[in-house]
Formats: C-alpha cells, sequence, structure tokens
C-alpha cells in the first residue's frame, strides 16, 4: 500500500464530483432543505424535532454516500477503469482507502453545514459538544461510503445499485431508533437492530443530544461504527478481484 | 508452420494455454506460441473468437484454466509485471468526468512515476497522441476519435515494455490511423513489445506477427508474409478468409 496512491485517489475521485456541480449542490442543499422542512413536519412537537433532527444527520450521510459510492464503484467496474487499475502496481486497498478519504471529507462539509444550519437557524439545542455531532456525521459518511463500496459488488447494473438500498439501507433505518424507540420495538426486532451499524450511529446523536460530555456509549458507537466500516472496506476490498 | 526464425528473444511464452468458461465453454483452447520482444503483434480473428479472452489473460486480469503464460520471464498477472506493461481495453478506459490532464497524472501516479516526472511525461505523451490542446478538456466533452486517443495516452503514460491494447483504433479516421500505427513502430523499434487486437485487415498487414484465431484456437502464426504464402493468397485479407473457412471445415 502506498499513501500517496490513497491520497491521489482521494483527489481523483474529489475532481470528478468537483466537475458535477450538480451533484455537489444535491449533496449539500438537499439535507439543509429536508431538516427545515422536518422543523416544520414537527411544528407543534418541537421536543420531538430536538431529538429527530440530530438523527437525521446520522442518517442523510450514510445514505448519501452509500448511493453515491455505489454507482461510482460500479462505474469503475463498467467502464473498464477498474480493469485498468487491477493491471497496475496499486493494492486494491489504495482504492478503497481513496474513495473512503473522498466521500468522508465530503461528509465533514455535508455534516458541518447541515449541523450549521440546524444549530443556528432552526434552533436544535444539543447538551453535548457540536464537534461530536459532526465527528457522528462524517462516521456515518464513512460507514455509507464502505457499505456502498462493499455492496455494489452484488450489482450488476447502476438500477441495481440503486434498488440495494431498499434492503440494505431502509431495514436500518425503519430499526436504528428513529421511528420509535428501539426497546418499545418487539424484543425481535430489538436483537435484531442489535446487529445493525446504523442503530449505533443514531444512538451516538441521541447521545450527544441528551448528555453535556463524552459517554461510554459514546465510546462504544464510535468502536462499532469505526468497526462496521473497516470490515466493510476489507470485504469490499476481497470483491474486486485481480483475476476473474 | 510456425515460424521459428523471427524468434530471437521471446518476450511472451504462451503454453498450452485454455480457458474455460462457466458452462464448459472453451474460450481459449490449447494454445501455444513464442512472441519477440520490440515486435507488433497482432490478434486477429472474428468476433467472439477469443482475442478479448486471450489479451484479459496476459495482462493477469483472467485466470488460465490451464497452461502457463510467462511474460519477460514472470508469470502472468505477477505483481511484478505491473509495472512493466499497460493494457487498454475496448471500453475508453478513463475517466469521462475528469478533463484528459486529470486522467493522465492519476494514472502516473498510479503506475508510481516519481512526482517531479509527471509534469513533462503527461506533457510529451499529449503531444504522442496529438491532444495537446484538450488537456484540459472533459473527456466526456471529446469526439470518439479524441477520447480513444486519450485512452491510449494513458496506456503510454508509465513507458511500459509491453502495451496489451484491445482494438485501440477502432472508430478512427484513416489519417488517425496511419499516425497511431506509425507510433506503434516507433514504440516497437525502442524495444516495446506491443500486442494489438483488430479486425481490420489493413492493420494487420503492418503487424510483425499475426495470431490468427478461431472459436479458441490458434489457427495460424506468422508475419503476413509467412500467411500469404502459406495460404498462396495476395493479402492477409484473403488468406485469413481462407484460414477460417478451412479451419471451419476441419
Amino acid at each position: 500500500m502506498s499513501p500517496r496512491k490513497t491520497l491521489v485517489t482521494a483527489g481523483r475521485v474529489l475532481s470528478q464530483l468537483r466537475h458535477d456541480h450538480r451533484t455537489i449542490a444535491l449533496i449539500l442543499v438537499v439535507p439543509c432543505v429536508l431538516i427545515w422542512l422536518l422543523k416544520y413536519i414537527f411544528d407543534g412537537q418541537p421536543r420531538v424535532f430536538n431529538m429527530a433532527a440530530p438523527m437525521m444527520l446520522g442518517i442523510f450521510p450514510l445514505i448519501m454516500m452509500f448511493l453515491i459510492t455505489s454507482i461510482a464503484t460500479l462505474r469503475e467496474r463498467k467502464t473498464g477503469t477498474l480493469d485498468r487499475l487491477m493491471t497496475q502496481p496499486i493494492h486494491k486497498l489504495d482504492l478503497m482507502l481513496g474513495y473512503a478519504i473522498a466521500f468522508s471529507l465530503v461528509g465533514l462539509v455535508q455534516a458541518s453545514l447541515v449541523s450549521f444550519v440546524a444549530l443556528k437557524f432552526l434552533g436544535v439545542n444539543i447538551a453535548g459538544h457540536s464537534l461530536t455531532l459532526i465527528l457522528f456525521a462524517v462516521l456515518a459518511a464513512f460507514l455509507g461510503t464502505a457499505l456502498g463500496l462493499f455492496v455494489s459488488a452484488f450489482a450488476t447494473s447502476e438500477f441495481q445499485a440503486v434498488e440495494l438500498i431498499m434492503p440494505i439501507i431502509m431495514p436500518q433505518v425503519l430499526l436504528s431508533g428513529l421511528f420509535v424507540a428501539r426497546d418499545q420495538m418487539s424484543s425481535l426486532l430489538e436483537h435484531i437492530s442489535d446487529f445493525l451499524p446504523l442503530t449505533y450511529s443514531v444512538d451516538a446523536m441521541t447521545q450527544v443530544t441528551t448528555h453535556s460530555g463524552w459517554t461510554d456509549n459514546l465510546t462504544r458507537d464510535l468502536i462499532v461504527v469505526v468497526g462496521c466500516a473497516l470490515a466493510a472496506l476489507i470485504l469490499g476490498s476481497a470483491t474486486i478481484r485481480r483475476q476473474e | 508452420m510456425i515460424n521459428e526464425s523471427i524468434m530471437t528473444q521471446a518476450a511472451i511464452k504462451i503454453e498450452h494455454v485454455s480457458v474455460i468458461l462457466p458452462g464448459h465453454l472453451r474460450a481459449l483452447n490449447d494454445i501455444s506460441v513464442d512472441l519477440g520482444q520490440g515486435r507488433i503483434i497482432g490478434l486477429i480473428g472474428p468476433s467472439g473468437a477469443g482475442k478479448t479472452t486471450l489479451i484479459r489473460c496476459l495482462v493477469g486480469r483472467r485466470r488460465i484454466s490451464a497452461g502457463s503464460i510467462t511474460i519477460f520471464g514472470l508469470k502472468a498477472g505477477s505483481a511484478a509485471l505491473r509495472k512493466q506493461l499497460s493494457y487498454m481495453t475496448q471500453e475508453i478506459s478513463v475517466y469521462p468526468d475528469l478533463t484528459v490532464e486529470e486522467n493522465l497524472r492519476y494514472f502516473a501516479a498510479m503506475y508510481g512515476l516519481p512526482r517531479a516526472q509527471v509534469k513533462s511525461r503527461v506533457a510529451a505523451v499529449l503531444g504522442t497522441v496529438d491532444l495537446a490542446p484538450q488537456a484540459r478538456q472533459l473527456v466526456a466533452s471529446l469526439s470518439g476519435g479524441q477520447k480513444q486517443r486519450a485512452s491510449l495516452a494513458v496506456a503510454l503514460i508509465g513507458e511500459p515494455k509491453l502495451l496489451v491494447l484491445d482494438e485501440p483504433t477502432v472508430g478512427l479516421d484513416p489519417v488517425l490511423r496511419d499516425q497511431l500505427w506509425g507510433l506503434f513502430r516507433k514504440l516497437a523499434s525502442g524495444g516495446a513489445t506491443l500486442v494489438i487486437s483488430s479486425h481490420v485487415m489493413d492493420e494487420a498487414e503492418r503487424c510483425d506477427d499475426l495470431l490468427l484465431i478461431r472459436d479458441g484456437k490458434l489457427l495460424a502464426h506468422g508475419s503476413p508474409a509467412d500467411l500469404r504464402e502459406q495460404t498462396h493468397t495476395q493479402s492477409v485479407e484473403q488468406s485469413f478468409l481462407k484460414l477460417v473457412r478451412a479451419g471451419g471445415e476441419a
């Protein structure tokens, strides 16, 4: 592995985004608009909004980066660039980490902007530090990228890559505690949600909202989210084969 | 049938190579041939014959079911070879949403070209493929022929000893094709070995060695002159047709 090749790959992925202004707008503006919309959906229940908005900050980056990454990697497979790269002196993880770094940086910009809007303009009030909030939003982006890289191996078309969001991401969102607190679900579902990484991303957001300092839960959430993302990256790297 | 005299130094040794695809389909069937260094090797054959499969075996992208391929003394697909070869696929294997220059800089870094050399090397290959004026354009905005040349430029960036080019001149106008063949000849004179697949027969005439493949089998191997002589024909195209038809009856 080579730090230079990893960073140059991250730079390349960011350059591709830079040329695509509409995608940048969609990544940065849409989550802000949705959070704003959420405020008025919970017009009569400001306390619910105050809990839900940070949770969304753990979910948006994951969904967006998952989608973008799975399409981007599928394109690499389909357009011959992956063929070219796999015959070159690079390590597969250079490629994977390059993607992860690039999209985590995008996640950082997205999370900073959305947190700023939520905290400054929409009156969201969190007990913890806003940097902790942003940290976990970036980790959600990292997780989304890693899952996207892994899952794109199971899609043979861009159609399928988009459709995979339904079986892979939606159940995690439903069971994450966003709609109903996990301890109020049927115990089977609660146990299942213990095994889903997004649960920990959302839990971290709740922790930041309700606790002023760093908590043990946050440490656990951090370990689980980063661990799952790394596992997905390594599995994803195994799905890219040099020889077919 | 095989002309031994042209074999000075084997750059590529292909020994009894077979590739069996799922469903017991034989994509390549017991191919053996030695290919010399500094030569332009043309892979010709009807579409579906196995040209791309053989190419993917050479660059190490496809696993060989039986037999072996050795390139510069190393097993095809080995890590040490990656610095010495480049592969241009039939698709335009560059990033459409990057400029030509960004593509070149990226692949230069992937080859491990020292940072200090990247700039001059990028400028050099842009000149070679005549794309300097388009350097800052997105690949997506280029014409078909320009995209093809951008992809070729990437194949040249690492100064590889072996270039494996899958149909590099498809869709190019005759003037440009002539220029590129001039370039291929120049690279070969400089010691590079080129494996080029094509189904344009006037291009086949410009190769040093031809491998005629049909149904995964090597029907004939030799220089264009050898093939013409063997088949008592006037052109490679005629000998190609004769061999393919004879092969069909066999």
